[in-house]
This record gives C-alpha cells, sequence and structure tokens, in this order.
C-alpha cells in the first residue's frame, strides 16, 4: 500500500510538472514518432463496401506497439522518483520490449517477467528484449502467460519495492495503474479524433479496438467520450465461448477481484481463475480492466469476441489488401471491422485502433498454417 | 472476545510467546490435514494458521504456492476447508485462522463467508490481498461477534498506515518481517525492534511476527520482540520433505518461541 499511495503522490504531481510535461512530450515526438499517422484503407474498404475504414497506426510507432506511449511515460515518472530498476509483465512480448527501451532511454535496469508459454510463442520479442539490456525470467507456474507474469512481477515488486517501479503495462492492477496507463496512452485518441476532423470534417460512427487487459482500447477511447461515438472493445473469443477455451471476459465471466482490481474475471463456483485461450499472447488473459467492466455495465461501450479463426483471416485479408501485416492482437479489432463494415453505410465512418505491427507473428502464424520456414 | 485473544492473554499472564504454525489446507488431501493439526497441537501449537488454497496466491512464494496447487488438484475449496473447520470443533478447541485470498471470500459472499465461518467454529481471516481500506464491509459484519480481522503491517509502513491497521485489526497484528513474499530467506530489517515500538505506540493488540521465519534461531531473534511467531513455508517444506523429523522439528520451534 506504501508504494501504490508513494506512486500516486508521484503521479499527481508529475500532471503539474511542466518540466515532465515537456520532456514527455518531446519523446512522444522525436522518439516514439508521434503523432501516428491515421490512415485511409481505401481497398479494405472497398473489399468490405460499407463504411470508411480509417487505421490509427500505432504499429508505426516506435517498438511496434502502443505499448511504448505509457512505457516511457512510467519510466520517466520512476526515473523522477529515483527507482534504480524497472520490471514488468508482459504477454505477447510488446510491453516488454516497451520498457526494455524505456529502461535502456532513462538508464534503469530492466527485467520482465514472461510466462513459459508466451516466450515459446514470442520467441523474437524475447530475443529484442535481451538485445535492449534486459534479463527475461520465464515463469513456468500456473497458467504460464500473463496472468502469471504479472502475478510474479507482483512478488518482485513487493520484495524490491524501495528501489524498483513496476511498470504495469495495462489498464490493470490496483490504483493508480488503470488511471495512469489509460492517461499515457490516451494520446492515441486525441490525436486520432483531430485527424480524423482534419480528413473528413466530422466523427466516426465507430471506433474500433482489441481489449486483453484493455489500454490501447482505453487510449482510443477516451477522448471520445463525450461524443455521440459507437464504441466496440474486441475480446478475444479462441476456440469459442461453449468450448471454454477463450478470454471473452464480457461474453463468460463474472465479477471479481484478482491482482488488487475488481472486475470481470473467468473464474469457477469457488473463485479461483480458470485458464485462458487465445491465438494472441496479448489478449490471453482471465481479468480485463476496472473502466471496461464500468463502461460495458453503463453501456458506453459494447463488447464483442473474434475467434482465433476469425483473427487469422483478418490478419491476411489486411496483410493481402493494404500491404500491412497486422499484429494478431489487432486482427480481433480487424475481425469485428470485417463483421461491421458491410452493415453500415458508404459516407459512414470506423476508425481501427491497429495497435500493434505483426512481424513477432509471422512465426507464430506459419506454425499454424503448417508452413516451414 | 475470540478463542484468540482469550489465547494472547493467557500466554501474557504466563509471560510466553504464541507459537502460530501455518500448513495448506487439503495438500494434498483433508485427511492429512486432519492428522497434521493434530501433530501440531501435540507439539505446542498455539494458534493454527490454515491456508485455503487459490490459484493466484500472489503474497506466496514458490512452497506455498505448490501447496496450493496440491490441495485444488485435490479438490479443496473455501467451502470445504470451512467444513473441515467444522469436523474439527469436535477434537479440538485451538484456536484456528484461515488465510485466505479475497476472491475465494468474495465469490463465497462477505455476509455468508462470516455466518458460515463463525458456526463452524473459525476463530479469525488473514486476507493479505484486502487491506483494511477495502475491509470495511468484512470488518463490520464481524465487530460485535468473536471473530477477528487480521490485517498486516510491513517493515515499508508509515505512521498513518499503522494506525489504520491497528485500528482494524483484531485478535493481533500480523508484522510482515521482510519486504517480500512468504517462504523468502529470512534477512531480518535491522530495525525490526523500532518498527514493532512504533506499532506498539499505536495499539495494545499483540502483535506476531511472520515471512521468511525458518529456524528456532530465528522464531527466537524474532520472538524477542514479538507475542508471537509465525511459520510457514519452513513447515510445508519439511512436511513434504523430511516428514520423519517433523514433531522433532516442530519442538525446536516451538521452544525457540519464548
Amino acid at each position: 500500500m506504501p508504494a501504490l499511495l508513494e506512486l500516486e503522490q508521484a503521479y499527481t504531481a508529475s500532471k503539474k510538472d511542466k518540466a515532465f510535461l515537456a520532456e514527455l512530450a518531446m519523446l512522444q515526438k522525436t522518439y516514439i514518432g508521434r503523432p501516428t499517422p491515421l490512415y485511409f484503407a481505401s481497398r479494405l474498404t472497398q473489399e468490405l463496401g460499407g463504411a470508411k475504414i480509417y487505421l490509427k497506426r500505432e504499429d508505426l510507432a516506435h517498438t511496434g506497439a502502443h505499448k511504448i506511449n505509457n512505457a516511457i511515460g512510467q519510466a520517466l515518472l520512476a526515473k523522477k522518483m529515483g527507482k534504480k530498476r524497472l520490471i514488468a509483465e508482459t504477454g505477447a512480448g510488446q510491453h516488454g520490449v516497451a520498457t526494455a527501451t524505456g529502461a535502456a532511454l532513462a538508464g534503469l535496469a530492466c527485467e520482465i517477467y514472461m510466462g513459459s508459454e508466451d516466450v515459446a510463442r514470442q520467441s523474437l520479442n524475447v530475443f529484442r528484449m535481451k538485445l535492449l539490456g534486459a534479463t527475461v525470467h520465464e515463469v513456468t507456474i500456473g497458467s504460464r502467460t500473463l496472468k502469471d507474469a504479472i502475478n510474479e512481477g507482483l512478488r518482485d515488486w513487493t520484495t524490491n519495492v524501495r528501489t524498483t517501479h513496476y511498470v504495469m503495462g495495462t489498464v490493470f492492477g490496483p490504483h493508480p495503474f488503470p488511471l495512469m496507463v489509460r492517461d499515457f496512452q490516451s494520446v492515441i485518441g486525441r490525436e486520432a479524433r483531430k485527424q480524423l476532423f482534419a480528413a473528413e470534417g466530422k466523427l466516426p460512427a465507430y471506433l474500433i479496438a482489441c481489449v486483453g487487459g484493455g489500454s490501447n482500447a482505453m487510449g482510443l477511447f477516451h477522448a471520445f467520450m463525450d461524443d455521440a461515438v459507437g464504441m466496440v472493445g474486441v475480446e478475444a473469443g479462441g476456440r469459442g465461448i461453449a468450448a471454454g477455451e477463450h478470454a471473452a471476459r464480457f461474453a463468460g465471466g463474472s465479477i471479481g477481484v484478482l491482482q488488487g482490481t475488481k472486475s470481470y474475471l473467468l473464474q469457477d463456483d469457488d473463485g479461483n481463475v480458470l485458464g485462458t485461450h487465445s491465438v494472441s499472447a496479448g489478449l490471453d488473459y482471465a481479468a480485463v480492466g476496472p473502466e471496461h467492466a464500468f463502461l460495458r455495465d453503463s453501456g458506453k461501450v459494447q463488447y464483442a469476441y473474434a475467434t482465433d479463426e476469425e483473427a487469422l483471416a483478418a490478419f491476411e485479408q489486411l496483410s493481402r489488401t493494404e500491404g500491412i501485416i497486422p499484429a494478431l492482437e489487432s486482427s480481433h479489432a480487424l475481425a469485428e471491422a470485417v463483421k461491421l463494415a458491410p452493415k453500415l453505410s458508404q459516407d459512414e465512418i470506423i476508425v481501427i485502433n491497429l495497435s500493434g505491427r505483426g512481424d513477432k507473428d509471422v512465426q507464430h502464424v506459419a506454425r499454424i498454417k503448417g508452413v516451414k520456414l | 472476545m475470540s478463542r484468540i485473544s482469550r489465547k494472547f492473554q493467557a500466554l501474557r499472564r504466563e509471560q510466553k510467546k504464541a507459537f502460530i504454525p501455518y500448513i495448506m489446507a487439503g495438500d494434498p488431501d483433508i485427511s492429512r490435514t486432519r492428522d497434521v493439526v493434530a501433530v501440531l497441537e501435540d507439539c505446542g501449537a498455539d494458534i493454527i494458521e490454515l491456508g485455503v488454497p487459490f490459484s493466484d496466491p500472489l503474497a506466496d512464494g514458490p512452497t506455498i504456492q505448490a501447496a496450493a496447487q496440491r490441495a485444488l488438484d485435490g479438490g479443496t475449496t473455501l467451502h470445504r476447508v470451512i467444513d473441515f473447520v467444522s469436523s474439527l470443533r469436535a477434537s479440538t478447541q485451538i484456536p484456528i485462522i484461515l488465510m485466505t485470498y479475497y476472491n475465494p471470500v468474495f465469490k463465497y459472499g462477505d455476509t455468508q463467508f462470516v455466518a458460515d465461518a463463525l458456526s463452524a467454529g473459525v476463530d479469525g481471516v488473514i486476507i493479505p490481498d484486502l487491506p483494511p481500506d477495502e475491509a470495511a464491509g468484512l470488518i463490520r459484519l464481524t465487530r460485535k461477534e468473536p471473530f477477528d480481522t487480521i490485517f498486516l503491517l510491513a517493515p515499508t509502513s508509515t505512521d498513518e498506515r499503522i494506525h489504520k491497521v491497528c485500528h482494524a485489526s483484531r485478535g493481533f497484528i500480523y508484522y510482515v518481517s521482510i519486504t517480500g513474499i512468504t517462504g523468502t530467506k529470512l534477512a531480518l530489517d535491522p530495525a525490526i525492534g523500532a518498527h514493532i515500538a512504533r506499532i506498539r505506540e499505536a495499539s495494545d493488540t499483540p502483535i506476531a511476527v511472520g515471512f521468511g521465519i525458518a529456524t528456532p534461531e530465528e522464531a527466537a531473534m524474532v520472538s524477542q520482540y514479538a507475542d508471537g511467531v509465525i511459520v510457514g513455508s519452513a513447515i510445508v517444506k519439511r512436511m513434504h520433505e523430511r516428514d520423519a523429523d517433523l514433531r522433532q522439528y516442530l519442538r525446536s520451534l516451538r521452544a525457540g518461541v519464548r
């Protein structure tokens, strides 16, 4: 608790610290490469034959995903707090890479926790983290995925709290993490809103983003909360809800408390957390950020899911039609757009958060397709 | 007054300290736990802390994580642990505390949990992932009952936190000897005496120290500052690795706590 209170205090102070904000803005521009483009996907639009589709190109941010927005913010904050060491969990490896990058930039030591299941399917990112100077710890207990990596990260933080900052990668965990991560990611939506007004002079009919913990979705949605805009968060349907092999917390879960957060959770009748499955490591998580739970219950955001199969089809479709290989996580958002766009008129607009690039997934997809590289 | 408070009063009169062993309920099955409870009492345990297995034991190190997994594999749940305590009450009146994470209690329902635990003869609960700030409901439900809510303090706790935890705790206050998780090698903060003195200024409630205590020497060192000593991972490990020595080991710990 003292560590969380200390963090809350430091974070609140940083929001009014002009030097901190100026440094963050400068790094967003010159290091991360912001603003990321808002790209009109004309060939995909044509192929789907309905709403105009725009992609917010977070895949073009430094390190290849939106995760860097939050990692750089927290790395700067940790340095300001006098911490010497960053630790983080990672699922797909993008947050691990982003945190290792932030640590290198800020001159801090870095250790990353990653489930052994994810180490196997995201080996490229494991090597990237090591190149960036981080130590990667393989987590071999529990379901060996993101949830267990967070458990180990929190255990480390409990032990080394005086010297270490825990860089939570998503809008989950105890306060102030969900708030702070959302704030660092909300640059996505602020830019997209401005860019869309410049391009089209109006608001979109829908925003679509995938939801694991939910940071890229919160990042896109937050700037549109006062607008009359449809928002859809897409969870991992895995091999299907009926089969019980998925990570669709809203479709298949109930309210619970895990890792310092009360939210929707996949759990059994005795309150033990259930195993999850998704083709994408970044969505393979039993709980969801608490603000998403609020947005769902208040009806402000709709939540859908895409199965592994639908996500893989969207992965290939975007690669073929637009020359953009998306992350498997982002492919879930694309899969929802594939279903939704044909139902809308041609003067309506969908903005999809293309939260990451798919280079990290190429080997995994080849394995699934039985292609030997 | 709860059995726990009565036990501490009796010990205080005899100028003794409480030996509080921890075991995981249902590790690997309930009948083994029943046998071990009898052994613990026979070897001088004053209070028993019974772990409730959970899929994501955040505050626990590898030893108790593995014990929880064995118990879950054996089908042990919070319901079954409460039933088990109820069945124990035919043979023993030793104070029993459940150590559980919050989600199983939340899923059970706070009100139902307190009602069932009370009628089973459970004497209190420790929930490491439920700070007093979030425990108002549970505290309200138990305040007038002989059922103690025990909260944790750590070497990093501020004065404000100490006051909050002292105010919310009944039975005893759990002082975590190290910054870390259960079963970590004990690297005792040299300031432990000063930390505990700060807690004593804020409260008359007994203070028990746990996390990382594995030898009679460590138990002796810690017990000079505290009213009780909690030993968990080391006992769980011993049960699985060198069961033949268990009684002797427990008696040596008991002798260390003084």
